[in-house]
């Protein structure tokens, strides 16, 4: 019998309470299936573990994409293999984000949990932000506002060479605060670029304060309609919701597509909500452990 | 060196249809040998620096050969940040071309000149510079460039008139151009005032004043290695750009100078003050800022005359 079957027997014989829970699950995860199904559960799961591990902040953001992701990586997403030139092209945009992008590709087994535990260490392709470098990630970002003049190109590439391919970029509606970012809505609009499709994770902060208090540019969605875009409100962690929406939008012809998607902070962590600090904060032992527990089993 | 810019572009385009063309707006008639023959691969993004560079990038990603043109400092300083994050970053094969460097735009005051460009873009790693002397060399520089693997920043002038004497239009990346010999003093120019450099080693050496003029025309790689073979032969160096006297030649030969430990004393000349405001034509212009060949001989005069008397 091999060794991971041993040890996976051995795991599973063991009551969870004998050995610390997100050890348990680390190890279950290490021995058995190398692709697992990309869920928000165990996005989060993996933002709090490596955020934990690696001592780092940027939580609050992670987390509240990490429905969003779970939508895209979970099948919305054309991606045979990262390399493949006609894949879809995914831009994070807000890219301080990205621990919940690495999560999602290493469910998809595109990334190895060795690489994962070198998020944050020293001589990484896994930073705070995303680098090109790494296989499945398209663009280094991480100057807010950028992401979208370069989804734009992509899209526009995508359609000079008649190709299928969609661009999917996804900005934090703080970014929204950047001019560049309305310089390349507008060059969207005006040449119809329906292949591009942006996601706004509203979560109603950023790095100082709530945005409504720095630039209140409520309503979104209007915004953006105004500037020639398709645009609807979704539910940020309504995952189903998410997926039924953007698979319901002709990448073929008409206006690109934008979808304000209405996210929690932090969600669903209890003492993250909403709350500034979190933008920052690295966790505690307690506050892991807690985190841990509000975030739940997969349901 | 415009017009014949995008006379040899659309020649290449013709050949190679990865080639685009974005503009921010501007370039009018003088883009048209490229629109006119491939309007379908030909965008005017507005006047929107930093999203052109941000969709040359996408475009570049996904293998294109996007050129990018505004006037130098909305080429160059507008988008830097997205210069750096985008095409260097990435590695990627876009273009940026800037018209106006120095003075061109006279009239149009300091908003509108490119003084800092070439020090500037010339920090990022791996982004080739170019900055032609003149019409001729500007088309060899594209015909040796067009497809460079990483991403270049072109410099240009308006003049497609005006020759430098002795260049013939040479160019190769990493090398300069010698385009006079002598043993006095070495002249090391950059950009169009390349014009105002040999005119004064003309009057110079019609005073018994041999100098060498050398054309500096690229950078990473620049070439430094010619160039402390020059500086090794004359004990007095006289940088002349129409440029801010950091960041550009001037600096280069510091930088050779100062590593190999040559003896060669530097002069640069160049911008060296902030505008009060005042404009004018190029050549009123580059009085006032020292670099007119009647101000490089008075230099150049004086600057032996010290050196003799020391």
């Amino acid at each position: 019998m091999c060794w991971r079957i041993r040890a996976t027997l051995f795991l599973l014989a063991s009551p969870p309470g004998d050995v610390p829970q997100a050890i348990y699950l680390r190890m279950l995860r290490v021995y058995t299936m190398q692709t697992q199904q990309v869920t928000p559960f165990h996005i989060r799961r993996l933002i709090l573990e490596q955020s934990r591990r690696a001592h780092v902040g940027h939580i609050g953001s992670a987390l509240s994409i990490a429905d969003i992701t779970a939508a895209l990586y979970g099948g919305i997403l054309r991606i045979d293999h990262p390399d493949d030139a006609e894949r879809d092209r995914f831009v994070l945009s807000k890219g301080h984000a990205v621990l919940a992008v690495y999560a999602a590709l290493y469910l998809k087994g595109w990334l190895s949990q060795q690489q994962l535990d070198t998020f944050c260490g020293d001589d990484t392709l896994l930073g705070v932000h995303p680098e090109h470098q790494l296989c499945g990630i398209d663009f280094s970002t991480g100057s807010l506002g950028q992401g979208l003049c370069v989804g734009v190109g992509s899209a526009l590439a995508a359609r000079l060479q008649g190709a299928a391919r969609r661009v999917f970029v996804l900005v934090s509606d703080a970014e929204c605060n950047e001019g560049a970012l309305w310089e390349a809505v507008m060059f969207a609009a005006h040449n119809r670029l329906a292949n591009l499709v942006v996601i706004v994770d509203q979560n109603g902060q950023q790095a100082l304060d709530y945005t409504q208090n720095v630039l209140d540019l409520s309503p979104l969605a209007e915004r953006w309609r105004a500037f020639g875009w398709h645009a609807c409100d979704v539910d940020g962690h309504d995952v189903a919701a998410l997926e039924r929406t953007l698979a319901g939008l002709d990448t073929t012809s008409g206006p690109p597509h934008v979808l304000i998607a209405h996210t929690v902070f932090g969600y669903n962590v209890s003492y993250m909500r909403n709350q500034i600090k979190w933008h920052y904060w690295p966790m505690s032992d307690e506050e892991y452990q807690q985190a841990l527990r509000d975030i739940g089993t997969d349901a | 060196m415009r017009n014949t810019f995008f006379q040899t572009l659309a020649e290449l385009a013709a050949q190679d249809e990865r080639l685009l063309l974005l503009t921010g707006d501007l370039g009018y008639l003088a883009i048209d040998p490229f629109t006119t023959a491939f309007p379908d691969r030909f965008f005017n993004v507005g006047v929107a620096e930093q999203n052109m560079i941000g969709v040359a990038t996408g475009l570049a990603e996904a293998g294109f050969l996007p050129f990018t043109y505004s006037i130098v400092p909305f080429a160059a300083l507008r988008p830097y940040e997205f210069i750096r994050n985008g095409p260097v970053v990435h590695r990627l094969p876009v273009r940026i071309v800037g018209v106006g460097g120095g003075f061109e735009y006279g009239h149009n005051g300091i908003t509108h000149y490119g003084l800092e460009d070439v020090g500037a873009l010339r920090l990022q790693p791996e982004l080739l510079v170019v900055a032609p002397a003149d019409a001729a060399q500007t088309r060899s520089a594209l015909l040796a460039t067009w497809d460079w693997p990483g991403p270049v920043y072109y410099r240009l002038g308006k003049d497609d008139r005006m020759r430098i004497p002795g260049l013939e239009g040479r160019f190769e990346v990493g090398r300069v151009q010698v385009v006079r010999q002598g043993s006095d003093l070495l002249l090391v120019a950059m950009g169009s005032v390349t014009s105002e450099v040999t005119t004064a080693a003309e009057r110079l050496a019609a005073q018994g004043i041999a100098c060498g003029v050398a054309v500096v025309a690229c950078f990473n790689p620049d070439a430094r290695d010619d160039l402390a073979a020059l500086l090794e032969r004359v004990p007095l160096v006289i940088t002349v750009e129409n440029h801010y006297i950091s960041g550009g030649v001037g600096s280069l030969v510091a930088e050779v100078i100062a590593e190999r430990g040559l003896r060669c004393r530097l002069v640069r000349r160049g911008v060296s003050t902030l505008s009060d405001g005042r404009s004018g034509s190029q050549s009123y212009m580059h009085q006032q800022h020292g670099i007119s060949s009647a101000a490089l001989v008075e230099c150049a005069v004086q600057q032996l005359q010290g050196q003799a008397d020391a």
